[in-house]
């Protein structure tokens, strides 16, 4: 056997060889798939689209699930998961939203615009900030900002105002969304600085000399010849965000609720919990089968989301690629 | 021949477009100092905020980021004693008496040596497919986005496919199977193998980088010496992109290290490494343990520890050797550069 | 249509001087094996060369000179360093309306770099230092803001450069980007139309200014940047190597081009051809390693040069 493996390969069989193992990965996917749906399965089949609007109190239902033994009833199975994918929406949205101008304004500046002395200190920083585990934003999250917003930031107004619905302690959605930013936007630095570095010099150089000045001269060519880059960065730092599940559940409060915009600036004081923090936190408790049905079917939301994130972002750099985005 | 086709004579000449010339430009100043005399007084007034928010953007960067590692420097070299690294956890509420993270250490060196182990030999096998043969193209693009596909999901959705494929029979030797046939599907090789998901699109993304980069006449000279595409790949192409590999590695190896969703659903995350069966060697492989992450996790407010202390103190040694792959990503990035990767490397066999 | 003659004589000549142990640099014979292009009918004194000598080929194509407008640009003792590298050595040249100056001498001499500087280009590279005096209108460019030297004095770049827009964009890029708000397309039309008729494109490309500059010939997206360039009104036109990515067809209509717009720009033009230089210039400058060798008119520089290393690589060139 082992002879034959030091025999001179065949371009044939060495083609097969890697062709099926690059195959392994798209079945790795397919499997992926199948298995959670599978799983996830009876959670939507007792509950329909039901599973995604807002009925009863999402944190009782998951603890009747863990109390409700080997032999669940349909009743059993009963969730309402729109405040868990609310709040995941939510996070995701302010967390993308802030990275992506926070981290297109830091790369244009640390192409274009810093200082040496500045851009020598900043480019290690990010890519260090961009490998930080996310259990160390998650600490220090929730032992230094959450307890900084919980004594200070939150007045006593704000807390008794809403103190029959919630109680607010300074984990929230508030600070979930700002560790999140800051969790994500190297990602999208290091992709986006990579991809304005790509662009020809030619385009910005012709650009001055038409005397246009360096600012608009990024803007109107480099950016605009980099959308492609800055898309891939975005989507991969929202798809970060999106499955992001121990920094949140540190960080969120950890309570199935649905932030009510009306309460106006205490909105982001008020504690959420995410799809996938939710899947984390309740893993201990799987071996309830209807717990395990409904954490595979949210499993199975967010695999579905990041797919369409891939998807979208395909679609969204095909319209750019018309005028060429490369010479 | 072809005559150039002149501007017509008969066009009206077209009055000039008011274009804003600089107040300080036509009049003359005197000459002030050497630099450049680039002023923000002729942008567009949308142009300058942008600019100041610009800067604002990149000090506020420089500040969270330098403050992030600082805070974190301080704190770990406050709370991190030589013999936390040296002993083993114990479960107890004082913090002083619940030991050390010995073993959540050694589980973080395992599931990161065993996960890299497992991507690295499918991510370049994937990447020179897709470089080298590539046919057919159909094939080749879906296997392309199928890692993209993979590089965008959650970990958790890693974590939870992991536990519902080694809970399957055929998986049972991978880890704790009670005496009614049940599979745990908790372990480090489960974990393991999951997490080489994780790492592979990093490794893959490099090599490829590094196999495109390779001029074509390189192959074409490989082949003109009559070597098989196979042999070339083996003796000319791979070796020629060894520093883009173990810069994916590294990053991979990094991304591993840091997560923490598949070690609490995979793995356990218990504080002491729990072997399972009797083989040694095989016995940690097959049992459960914790890794540096889900200790921080767990000894965080939000998990069961709640010492603060041992948190700060394990998260500064996670960093650190996130610290150190990113260092060694550099040195291997600069040797690349030094040995000029492909062309003189061609000779050498 | 190389006469074999004046090919082997040039060869000899080649080898057997090398100046001051100074090889003299490589030749470069585009043009020779073809026919050379009647621009213009030749004028009196491009004809009397042409009887005078046999350098019939190249003075068949010498093209009226252009009449000297006032100076627009000054350098005075101009130097700049890279680093540690002199790149370009004190040199003075005047920048006339209404003609070319044609700055030639072999790769690496500092012209790229010179007139990177007039646009003030150089000042971008951090390790780039300048010395000396470049006044514009009598005025020196340091007392003038950066952009607004750059759009009266602009710069077309040696590979074409097209932006990843359409046609139409690339032309107005320069108006709309300029102004302290974005004009209105149909504002803005005229003036691309124009500035696409003076640089001769219009015709090719009036059914779709909405076609992706990209996909035009190499040719054609030289003369849209020239159309770019234009489209600005500049006051001085700076081009680098203009034609060197292009085939000789595109280069003739460049050619054509430059000598047309001089009458109402001041152009500066690097080129390695010294066809080309003879061609289109008025003035014309050589520079070797960094220093400007010999400055003068065209025709004198060409059949008298002063300087031995100026002979020395012109006669390359035309045996």
């Amino acid at each position: 056997m082992l002879d034959r493996l030091r025999e001179p390969w065949t371009d044939r069989r060495a083609g097969l060889l890697l062709g099926a193992l690059a195959c392994s990965v798209l079945a790795v996917i397919v499997f992926m798939l199948v298995f959670i749906a599978i799983k996830a399965w009876p959670s939507f089949a007792h509950n329909g689209l039901s599973w995604f609007s807002s009925k009863g109190v999402v944190d009782q239902q998951l603890d009747a699930m863990v109390n409700s033994g080997p032999n669940p009833t349909s009743a059993d199975y009963q969730l309402g998961a729109w405040p868990l994918i609310y709040a995941t929406l939510l996070t995701t949205f302010f967390a993308t939203v802030f990275g992506l101008i926070f981290s297109l304004l830091s790369a244009i500046f640390i192409v274009e615009f810093a200082p040496e002395p500045i851009r020598r200190v900043i480019v290690p920083v990010v890519r260090l900030l961009a490998a930080v585990p996310s259990v160390i934003y998650g600490l220090i999250g929730i032992l230094v900002l959450a307890p900084f917003i919980g004594n200070s930031v939150i007045s006593a107004d704000q807390k008794t105002s809403v103190q029959f619905v919630i109680p607010l302690s300074g984990t929230g959605l508030g600070v979930a969304i700002a560790v999140l930013t800051v969790m994500i936007t190297p990602i999208m630095i290091a992709i986006t600085v990579d991809g304005l570095h790509s662009i020809p010099r030619a385009w910005k150089e012709g650009a001055l000399a038409l005397g246009v000045n360096r600012w608009r001269a990024m803007w109107t060519v480099t950016v605009r010849a980099a959308r492609p880059a800055i898309i891939a960065g975005a989507v991969l730092a929202t798809a970060r965000a999106l499955g992001e599940a121990i920094m949140i559940s540190m960080v969120a409060g950890s309570k199935g609720f649905a932030p009510n915009p009306l309460d106006g600036f205490t909105f982001f004081f008020e504690p959420i919990r995410t799809l996938a923090a939710t899947v984390v936190e309740d893993a201990e408790s799987i071996n309830a089968p209807a717990m395990q049905a409904s954490l595979y079917a949210m499993a199975l939301v967010l695999l579905v989301g990041a797919f369409f994130l891939s998807l979208g972002s395909w679609i969204a750099k095909q319209p750019l690629k018309k005028y060429g985005t490369r010479s | 021949m072809a005559v150039p086709t002149r501007p017509a004579a008969s066009t009206p000449p077209l009055p000039p477009l008011p274009l804003p010339r600089s107040p300080g430009g036509r009049q003359g100043k005197p000459p002030k100092k050497r630099r450049v005399n680039e002023s923000v007084r002729t942008w567009r007034l949308t142009d300058r905020i942008g600019y100041v928010m610009m800067w604002a953007a990149g000090l506020l960067l420089c500040a969270i980021g330098i403050g992030i590692l600082v805070y974190m420097a301080f704190k770990g070299l406050q709370y991190l004693r030589p013999d936390l690294l040296f002993s083993s956890p114990t479960a107890d509420v004082d913090q002083s008496k619940s030991g050390g993270f010995l073993d959540p250490l050694l589980g973080t060196v395992l599931i990161t040596l065993i996960g890299i182990t497992i991507a690295t030999p499918i991510a370049i096998a994937a990447a020179t497919w897709i470089v080298e043969y590539g046919r057919p193209t159909w094939l080749a693009r879906l296997i392309d986005s199928g890692i993209e596909i993979i590089a965008g999901t959650p970990d958790i959705v890693i974590a939870l496919f992991g536990l519902v494929l080694f809970q399957q029979g055929i998986f049972g030797w991978m880890s704790f199977t009670a005496a009614g046939g049940a599979v745990f599907g908790r372990s480090f090789l489960t974990a393991g193998a999951m997490m080489s998901l994780i790492a592979l699109p990093m490794v893959f993304a490099a090599t490829r980088e590094g196999l495109q980069s390779i001029p074509a006449h390189v192959r074409e000279a490989s082949y003109a010496l009559g070597k098989t595409k196979a042999a070339t790949i083996r003796r000319v192409l791979l070796p020629s992109v060894k520093a883009n590999i173990s810069t994916g590695a590294a990053l991979g190896m990094g991304r591993i290290a840091g997560d923490t969703a598949i070690i609490v659903v995979l793995l356990g995350a218990s504080l002491t490494l729990d072997p399972e069966g009797s083989v040694p060697g095989l016995n940690v492989l097959k049992g459960t343990g914790g890794t540096l992450t889900s200790y921080v996790y767990n000894n965080s407010p939000a998990g069961e520890g709640n010492a603060p202390q041992k948190a700060y103190a394990a998260a500064f040694v996670l960093l650190l050797i996130v610290l150190a792959l990113n260092f060694a990503v550099d040195l291997i990035a600069r040797s690349g550069a030094k040995t000029g990767l492909e062309t003189s490397r061609l000779g050498a066999r | 249509m190389i006469d074999p003659h004046e090919s082997t004589a040039r060869q000899q000549h080649v080898t057997s001087e090398p100046a001051n142990g100074v090889m003299p640099p490589p030749v470069r014979r585009i043009t020779l094996d073809r026919q050379p292009t009647v621009a213009l009918p030749p004028s009196q004194d491009a004809v009397a060369i042409a009887n005078a000598g046999d350098r019939s080929l190249a003075a068949a194509a010498r093209p009226a000179r252009g009449i000297a407008g006032p100076e627009r640009m000054t350098i005075d003792g101009l130097s700049v360093y890279y680093g540690d590298n002199h790149a370009v050595k004190n040199v003075s040249l005047p920048i006339r309306q209404g003609e070319v100056l044609a700055l030639i001498g072999p790769s690496g001499c500092g012209k790229t770099t010179l007139l990177r500087t007039l646009n003030r280009l150089t000042e971008l590279t951090g390790s780039a230092r300048r010395e000396g005096l470049i006044t514009l209108d009598g005025e020196d460019i340091d007392s003038l803001e950066v952009t607004e030297h750059r759009r009266r004095v602009s710069m077309v770049f040696q590979q074409p450069n097209p932006f990843p827009m359409s046609v139409f964009d690339n032309v107005a890029y320069a108006l709309r980007e300029q102004g302290s708000k974005r004009p209105k397309k149909k504002v803005l039309e005229p003036y691309v139309v124009d500035a696409l008729q003076r640089a001769g494109l219009y015709d090719e490309v009036s059914s779709n200014l909405d076609h992706p500059a990209l996909r035009l010939s190499g040719g054609q997206q030289q003369r849209l940047c020239i159309a770019r360039a234009l489209a600005a009104r500049p006051e001085v036109l700076l081009m680098d190597e203009p034609c060197s990515a292009l085939d000789p067809k595109s280069t003739n209509v460049i050619e054509e081009l430059i000598v047309e717009l001089r009458k109402e720009l001041a152009i500066v033009i690097v080129t390695h051809n010294l066809q080309q230089a003879y061609r289109v210039g008025d003035h014309v400058a050589f520079m070797y390693l960094g220093d400007l060798v010999e400055y003068g008119p065209t025709d004198q520089v060409f059949d008298n040069p002063q300087a031995a290393r100026t002979r020395d690589y012109i006669g390359g060139a035309f045996g």
